[in-house]
């Protein structure tokens, strides 16, 4: 328990570690996986599995939207970018995710006009600043982000902002979870349900997974303390092999979600009737297009592009390592090739995809450990 | 991309879709349509990409800064919330530069 003296609550911490060990039937060997790249960050960040006994397997499921974004997605942005009249405006991590042809940050290093922003808002903003130019925004993310996009094109709509447009890339959860539990060979006991971005769609769409797939789903906070709290909870329904949705998150996640969010959404927004998720291949009805009456908005509608699909280049293995059949460092290029300095895969990319974190807390602590024990 | 950042809100415009927050003494504009009907100055907001998306307890604002600080994303919070450019006035200095000069 190396990392837990610096928790705020370090006995809390050991208090509801040691509750886990007891409730984990040793006959029995459980796989949760969490859905969020927040989670994800939080799991490797405090080294929770080291506090977990060793038939408790996390599994880092499809949470970080530039993960799952498929190579060719980022093509399309970044042909749009090509264009002399386009101004490609993105968030920080899109502007490392690597393209065909290299990421969005060094086609800007060779000329292209990209510009890095932290709000779909400033975007907008670049537009009507820049009237003679048209700017591209590269929306992505789940329904955390979702909303603000919306809100955004319906400001450039009621203002008449005609040089702005909107290459939505926007993913939805519930259909990859569904995905997840329809894929051959599925072996996942239970869930640890999305902190923020149930904050927007609440608690009630994750029913199914209890419903239809008997599999316990409890939404959850980030802090280590949370999420061994929501491991204590999984454990508790199966032992009583029950199946519900429960809410461990209930300070920051309302049951009903954020109905205002969601009905931006369901304003601007319509589903794709399907879309490409790397590791997941194509899920029918995963992602949002904009509406008919956005098009004007729309930059897939404005312009053309290629809509090719490129496969990841060959060595690197992202699309095992997000399916869970392969851990991080079981990949040929990680930690070689493949670095969060030097991304060849899109996991390396965000503190939010498995190889980053994996490379940022467990490679670089195993290095400094055998540094250390090389010089003693 | 995913950082929820904890604000407080200082000021609510007339229309109610926009408010003056206040992250470790940074103030910025944030759009808080998503909340409009029930928020009042004092109050506490997590921020996503320039938006507040739901209202949270002061002691919650507390959490969260201090997970920012220990997942090391403190500094990306703060270079996020000092680059929403958005509520800034055409000549540059927005509501955070106004401030200092008070």
């Amino acid at each position: 328990m190396r990392y837990v003296d610096e928790f705020r609550d370090p006995h809390l911490i050991r208090q509801a570690a040691a509750e886990v060990r007891r409730k984990a039937d040793p006959e029995r060997h459980y796989r949760f996986m969490e859905v969020c790249g927040g989670h994800t960050h939080s799991i490797y960040r405090f080294a929770l599995e080291e506090l977990l006994p060793e038939n408790i397997e996390l599994v880092h499921g499809p949470g970080c939207p530039v993960c799952v974004l498929p190579m060719g997605r980022t093509d399309d942005g970044l042909a749009l970018a090509g264009r002399p009249e386009v101004i490609l405006a993105a968030f920080g991590d899109v502007m490392r995710v690597p393209g065909t042809h290299g990421s969005p940050l060094e086609h800007k290093a060779r000329g292209a006009d990209v510009r890095m922003v932290y709000s779909p808002l400033d975007a907008l903003k670049l537009a009507e600043r820049e009237p003679d130019r048209h700017v591209v925004f590269f929306a992505i993310g789940f329904e955390t982000t979702a909303p603000s996009t919306a809100l955004t094109l319906i400001q450039a709509k009621a203002r008449g902002v005609e040089n702005f447009s909107v290459y939505s890339n926007h993913v939805t959860i519930i259909p990859a979870i569904r995905a997840i539990l329809d894929s051959p060979g599925m072996r996942l006991d239970a869930f640890i349900g999305p902190g923020h971005v149930s904050t927007v769609i609440g608690c009630r769409p994750y029913a199914f997974v209890a419903e239809d797939y008997g599999k316990p789903l409890v939404v959850s906070g980030f802090e280590p303390l949370d999420l061994l709290q929501s491991i204590v909870m999984l454990l508790d329904q199966l032992a009583e092999e029950r199946a519900e949705i429960e809410n461990q998150y209930g300070r920051v996640v309302p049951w009903e979600g954020n109905p205002a969010a969601l009905r931006a959404m369901a304003e601007v927004f319509e589903l794709r009737p399907y879309f490409e998720w790397r590791g997941l291949g194509f899920i029918s009805q995963s992602a949002l297009k904009l509406r008919p009456e956005y098009a004007a908005w729309d930059a897939e509608e404005r312009f053309d592009t290629p809509g090719v699909r490129v496969t990841d280049p060959k060595a690197a293995q992202c699309g095992e390592v997000l399916k869970g059949v392969l851990k991080p460092p079981q990949c040929k290029l990680f930690g070689r090739e493949c670095t969060p300095e030097r991304p060849v895969g899109a996991l390396m990319v965000s503190s939010e995809g498995a190889c980053a974190a994996y490379y940022n807390y467990v490679h670089r602590r195993s290095e400094a450990e055998a540094a250390a024990a090389a010089r003693a | 991309m995913c950082l929820a950042i904890p604000g407080q809100i200082v000021e609510i415009a007339d229309d109610r879709h926009v408010a003056k927050v206040e992250v470790s003494g940074v103030r910025r504009q944030v759009n808080v349509a998503l909340l409009d009907d029930e928020l009042a100055p004092g109050d506490w907001v997590l921020i996503h990409v320039g938006f507040a998306m739901s209202r949270i307890s002061a002691e919650q604002a507390e959490e969260q800064m201090r997970l920012l600080r220990m997942l090391g994303e403190d500094a990306e919070a703060m270079a996020e919330l000092e680059g929403y450019g958005f509520g800034e006035d055409a000549d540059g200095r927005g509501a955070g530069a106004r401030k200092a000069d008070a």
